[in-house]
Parts: structure tokens; sequence; C-alpha cells
């Protein structure tokens, strides 16, 4: 299944030597290590939206959903329709709140919102957790995309990727990564579009063959029939759409936001950049249906949208679409994991800045670098030594864990005064172990049918609720512990910045 | 959105010793009047959150349960394509933004008659 290399190639080196210069030309304006972490807080909404979207539409999204669809059908399209959703639920409940706290990281929003410097160390555990649960698809998906696209062994992917994104992230941090991913969106959606655009008018022009294999099973927009089916469903529903606001390298894009109301109108925008590039994969997912059956029953069919264009249109025109495909997949594999590498590095520099090594202690922007190393270096291995574990179901696993872990907290943290360090870190740790479990099954070898397995493939339906009201009763049995500045924290989360310069209230007491 | 380009700011590290701005820092419990005020502002932004997603679940969150109580309409096909593919895949999207951009058009205007309030008692 090896394709002619040259339009793969040209394509990886034009997006890597893309990528490598705008953030050297980012890093001029990188100094300090506000700069690293939050890119001084200078990034309007727009771009911002851009950086987000680049940074969110991982292999997951530009490969994985049209192979998905291929195979099983509309029950599939839950996963864009959710990841999309995600940041509607984000914008009601978190966007901003979350920037108004004023934290750079997870954590911070943890130890400032409950004092407790044990429920941040839980939080960064978890952000490390979910972050390289999230890096490990994307690695070993950039091994798989470079073996289709260009015939590389599969350990070049993950190493390739891994060394550019270490490059982009140590030399430039947050500031000049947000040029990078900005960049990276409109590249993927061109990348998407365009071939998608050439492939209907082909197909238009073969006079519209319909699908041969068009069932009721592959068009019915549920897992399977009977409560099993629904139940998974609404359990993918539930871990897409609460999932999102709890994933390390998208909570830390709000914090680069100048104020809370910039960053509603951010999530607006992505919102719809979301929405224009989700509409494109169920084409790839359909016309791949119609041209290219086989990629459904050989299991290959994640390289489906590395594929098509050639099998559709062929000849030169063919193979400059394929160039342009391979270059979004492979910007899609850069931008995410730089983001995750991004979050999960300033999670462990800052844990790494705070202490002192023999004596001496490390400074912010050297901490960072030296977290960067670790933050890429452990996923890399993991993708290297361990077996395929699929990106999409990976991907999945990840949302299921942050749905259960970081959303009870962010949204009891902030809309309800009554949360407690034991509560959280109750919350959090049952909600960890009870979607963790699911994690283990599934990576495991255990193939069973049946509820109980149904319930740990797709655990965020119960593991949620769980989670939430673990969270709640811990708290209320803690009522003493409610930090004495809750209701102060809540007004600061919730009281617009632009009665910052006014001067209500203050002569009055 | 905003028409120049916000300052840069510089962050020297988490927030572990609360800055809180004076204005609203003094919007907290420190006078009865302020703590009415911000209570009030909390709960509209509360329930207009609630409506919202009430809102999601009823529109978006009830398809698959049509699906699952009426298979059938798997079958129904529009313009060429499957209906639920149309109505998954397509017409989601746009109910998202309705719902995210109704939200925001609310939200923004509880938070500017809350300046306002605040705004008309300093001049009080």
């Amino acid at each position: 299944m090896t394709l002619d290399a040259a339009p793969g190639v040209v394509a990886v080196v034009l997006v890597t030597v893309a990528t490598l210069a705008i953030g050297v030309w980012g890093l001029r304006f990188s100094r300090t290590t506000s700069d690293f972490f939050v890119a001084s807080r200078t990034v309007g909404p727009r771009l911002n939206a851009s950086a987000i979207g680049g940074e969110y539409l991982s292999a997951a999204s530009f490969l994985g959903v049209a192979g998905l669809l291929l195979t099983f059908g509309a029950d599939m399209l839950w996963y864009p329709v959710g990841w999309t959703a995600g940041y509607l639920v984000l914008l009601v409940l978190v966007a901003a709140p979350l920037r108004r706290s004023g934290c750079y990281t997870l954590p911070d929003f943890a130890e400032s919102r409950l004092g407790s410097p044990l429920v941040r160390a839980v939080c960064s555990a978890l952000v490390v957790a979910i972050g390289w649960l999230y890096l490990l698809p994307q690695f070993q998906g950039a091994g798989i995309t470079l073996r289709s696209a260009v015939g590389a062994p599969e350990w070049l992917g993950p190493v390739v990727v891994g060394a550019i994104v270490l490059a982009n992230v140590t030399a430039g941090g947050m500031r000049s990564i947000t040029f990078v991913q900005a960049f990276q969106y409109w590249l993927k959606l061109t990348a998407l579009l365009l071939p998608a655009a050439v492939l209907l008018v082909a197909w238009l022009g073969d006079g519209t063959p319909g699908s041969r294999l068009v069932d009721t099973d592959w068009s019915l927009p549920l897992a399977g029939s009977g409560g099993q089916g629904l139940y998974t469903t609404y359990s993918l529903v539930a871990a897409t759409f609460l999932g999102t606001m709890g994933l390390p390298h998208v909570v830390v894009r709000f914090y680069t936001n100048p104020d809370g109301r910039a960053a509603r109108r951010t999530t607006m925008v992505v919102l719809g950049l979301l929405a224009v590039f989700y509409v494109i994969p169920p084409v790839y997912g359909a016309l791949g249906r119609i041209y290219a059956p086989g990629l459904a029953v050989t299991g290959g069919s994640d390289v489906l949208v590395l594929e098509l264009p050639r099998l559709v249109v062929g000849g030169p025109l063919g193979d400059v679409l394929t160039g342009l495909v391979v270059a979004g997949a492979f910007a899609a594999f850069l931008s995410t994991s730089s983001g995750l590498s991004l979050a999960v590095s300033g999670v462990i520099g800052q844990e790494v800045a705070k202490r002192s090594w023999r004596g001496r202690r490390l400074g912010g922007v050297a901490s960072f670098r030296l977290a960067a190393v670790v933050a890429v270096a452990v996923p890399v291995l993991a993708a290297l030594a361990s077996a395929n574990v699929g990106v999409a179901r990976a991907v999945g696993l990840a949302f299921a864990v942050a749905a259960s872990t970081f959303c009870p907290l962010l949204v009891l943290g902030i809309w309800w005064r009554g949360l407690t360090d034991v509560g959280a870190i109750a919350g959090l740790v049952v909600g960890f172990v009870g979607s963790g479990t699911a994690v283990v099954w599934v990576l495991g070898p255990t193939r069973e049918t049946g509820w109980s397995t149904t319930l740990l493939e797709q655990p965020a339906a119960w593991s949620v609720p769980l989670a939430f009201a673990t969270m709640i009763g811990a708290s209320l049995l803690t009522r003493h512990r409610v930090p004495p500045d809750a209701w102060a924290t809540l007004v600061r989360l919730h009281t617009p910045e632009s009665l910052d310069d006014s001067e209500a209230l203050v002569d009055r007491s | 959105m905003s028409d120049q380009p916000p300052t840069r700011v510089r962050v020297t590290g988490p927030p572990r010793h609360h800055r809180r701005p004076a204005a609203r820092s003094r919007l907290d419990t420190e006078t009865p009047l302020g703590s009415l005020y911000v209570g009030s502002l909390v709960r509209a932004q509360r329930a207009a959150a609630i409506r919202t997603l009430l809102l999601l679940v009823l529109t978006v969150g009830a398809v698959p349960l049509v699906f699952h109580l009426a298979p059938g309409l798997a079958d129904v096909e529009l313009l060429g394509a499957p209906l639920p593919w149309l109505v998954v895949g397509v017409a989601s999207y746009p109910v998202l933004f309705g719902l995210g951009w109704r939200h925001l058009r609310r939200s923004e205007r509880i938070e500017r008659d809350f300046a306002d309030l605040v705004r008309r008692e300093e001049d009080r």
C-alpha cells in the first residue's frame, strides 16, 4: 500500500520548514517567562481562535473521523459533533471565569480556588496523565502516516514529530507556538477542503454513482441497536461534550486571552472554525464507501484521506492533492502534539522551578525547557515501545478521563461556593479510577460482549455523574473546610474586568 | 473584535498571593450591597448557563433518542444523502453555533447591566 513517495516527501519537508520558520519568527517576541507560559496575554480572539482550532484538530480529526465513518457509519458522526459541542459547553460554563481566575494552568486554578497544595499536586499528576494518553496516539499516528505516505519505517514518524515539537516548544514557548498553531489551522482546512471539492466534482463527473453498501446499520447514528447502542452513543456524547474543557492543551489557551470577554468571544470563533472543518470529513467517508470500500475491510481505514485523491482522480492532479492531504495530516500531528507538550511542560516546569536541585534552583525558562524534554521524550518512547492503540480510541479515552476529573472540578469550582479540598480530591480520585479502569480494560486483550464490556468501553456516562456526586457529597461532609475566601474568589471569577477601574463601592465602606 | 492589539502584560508566576483589583475586591462581602449585587450577577449567569445547556440537551442531545425510537428514519434519503448524515453531520453545527451566539449575547448583556448598576451606585 506504499504510494509514490515524491508528493508526500515534498509535503512533509515543506510543512516542517514552514513550522520551524514561523517558530523562529515568533521567537523574536519571546523574551520572558510569561511569554513562554501564556504569551504575555496579548493574543486577540481571532488569532487565538485560529491557534486553538489548529491545536485541537488532531490526527483523530484529520484522518481518524473519515476512516471511522467509512468503517462504522453514521454513529461515528458523534465524534466531530461532540468535539465541537465541547466548545459550546466550555463557552457556557468555563471560558470567562477561567480567564478571570488569572492562572496559568489547571493546577494553578485548583490551588488558588481551594488553597490546597495537595489538590494542586493531584491536578498536576492528572494533567500529565491525560496529556501523555493523548500524545501517545499522535506519535503513533505520525508513524503510520509517514509509512503510508513516503514508505518510511514506522519508528521515524514519532522521532521526527517529537524532535520538531521539542525544537519549537523549547525555543519559543507559548508565544511562538501561537503563530505556528494559527497557521496550521488554515493549512489543515485548505488541505482537507480543496481535495474534497475536487473529489466531489469528480464524483459528479462520474454521474454520481450511489453507495453500493448503504444499509440501515451504516446510516443509523447509533452504535448498534437496542439499549447498549443507545448507552454507548450517549456515553460518547457525554465524554466529548464534557471532556473538552478538561483537556490540558485547551485550557491553557484561555489564559492567553486579554480578558474574560475576549475568552468568551474566542470560544465563539473556535466553534465556527470547528463547524466549518468538521463538515468535510464525512465527504471522505461517504466517497470512500463508493470508491474505496476495500479499505474498510482490510482495516486500513486511517489512511482513507491519504489514499482517496489518487484512487478517484489519479494523474498529476492526484499527486498534488495527495501532497496536500499529507501536508495537512503532518500539520495535524505537529500542532496537536506541540500544544499538548506545551501544556504538560508548563505543569512539569512549574513543579521543577519550585524545587531546588543540589542547592540551586533553575530559572523559569530553564526549568520550562528541561520539562519540555521530559514531556516529549516519555510519550515518544512509549509510542516506539507499545503496540498500536488506534488514534481515535485512545483520544476518546483521554476525553473520558478529562470529563470524569477536570470537568467536575471546573464546573463546581466556578459555580458552587461549597466545594472543599477534600471533596475535590475525592471526586478527582473516583473519576480517575473509574475512567482509568476503562482505559486499562480497553488497552488490554479481553474481548467479550455484553453490558459489562459496553459499560467499560465507554465509561463517561457513569464515571462523570459518579465523580460529580462524590465531589459534592464529600464537600458537604467536610463543610467546615470551605475556604474562607471562597465567596471572594467566586466574585473575582464572575465580575467583568470593566469594573476594575471603577471606584464603585470603594468609597462607601 | 478588539480593534487594537492588547498591550503586553508581564506575568511572573502563578498567583499564589492574590492581588485583587480594588474595585472588584470591594464588591465582595465587605459591603452588604456589594454582596447582594454580586450574588444576583452569579445567579443570573448560572440561570443563563443552565438554560443554554437545557436547549443543547433538547436539540442535539435528543437526536440519538429519536433515532433509537424510530430507526426507520435512517432509511429516509434527502438530496441524495441519508437523513441521519444530514441531521447529525451538517445540521448540528448551525444549531451549536446559534446556541453559542445566543448565550454570548445574553451573558454579555448580564455583565453590562451589572456594570451599569454598579456605576449608578457610584454616581449616587
